[in-house]
């Protein structure tokens, strides 16, 4: 049950009285979505953990081959190893996330059609797919 | 409730702009970052790819192209996580009457980081 309370201490003349509803803080962990909902957000964290990692990774290789194989050492670290590990589930469950939304936040008009969506979510997985391919390729090849 | 939405009658709502930063970044880290994360964090360090030799990573980094791409790779995603962040605080913990201060954190974060990504990127 939401607990609910009338701010009658604030009640001041010719102002309406304001309605609070209070939730308790975890309030999401009594239903699956909304805990589904707070984790797909929560992915926006390994993200931004995974760019200050590679701006640094690009510092080290500009720094010289002393510093990048420091940075290489440290990423070799358990710590780090591990913080990897859980960030590469959560940027998945982010990068699936957010394409099986797309069909829902693009619609597209050709004419008078829209694009079905089945469309639009086959065109981003082959998107993944395909930048996916190219950066493994670039590294993989230099 | 109706105090609060008079109040911005007149003024225009920047929303707008933070939320196609966070799906510019929201898209380019969903197609960019797992591989990326998933080489440099975890096969390159536990040996299951052969790992880049220095010079051949500094002849790649070298390219600008390489590295705008690294910029806007790690500022959109930047803002993509202030703003995400920012909801997750704003409904998560429901800091409605922080909303202020949560933003301006947030946001600044990412501005000073995509600003010091910004100088560390082009003078590499």
């Amino acid at each position: 049950m939401e607990q609910r309370e009338m701010s009658y201490g604030r009640y001041q003349k010719n102002r309406p009285m304001l309605y609070h509803t209070r939730y308790p803080i975890l309030w999401w962990v009594k239903k699956w979505a909304y805990v589904r909902f707070i984790l797909r957000e929560l992915t926006s964290v390994a993200v931004a953990f995974y760019v200050v990692v590679l701006l640094f990774y690009v510092n080290s290789v500009s720094q010289g081959p002393d510093s990048f194989a420091a940075f290489n050492e440290w990423l070799r670290s358990p710590l780090s190893v591990g913080l990897h590990g859980i960030a590469i589930v959560a940027v998945l469950y982010h990068s699936i996330t957010w394409f099986n939304l797309a069909p829902k936040a693009l619609v597209i008009r050709v004419g008078k059609k829209s694009i079905p969506g089945r469309v639009i979510l086959i065109t981003h997985y082959a998107m993944w797919a395909i930048v996916s391919t190219g950066l493994y390729w670039l590294i993989t090849t230099t | 409730m109706q105090q609060q939405s008079s109040k911005h009658i007149g003024k225009r709502s920047n929303e707008p702009f933070w939320w196609a930063l966070f799906g510019a970044g929201g898209m380019i880290a969903a197609l960019c970052i797992p591989v990326l994360l998933f080489m440099t964090g975890l096969a390159i360090p536990l040996g299951w790819i052969d790992a880049p030799r220095y010079e051949s990573m500094f002849t790649l980094l070298n390219n600008p192209l390489s590295r705008l791409a690294i910029l806007a790779i790690v500022s959109l995603s930047a803002f993509h996580w202030a703003h995400r962040f920012r909801f997750t605080l704003y409904d998560g913990l429901h800091l409605k009457h922080l909303n202020a201060p949560v933003a301006f954190f947030c946001y600044g974060c990412a501005i000073l980081f995509s600003a010091y990504a910004a100088f560390s990127l082009y003078s590499f």
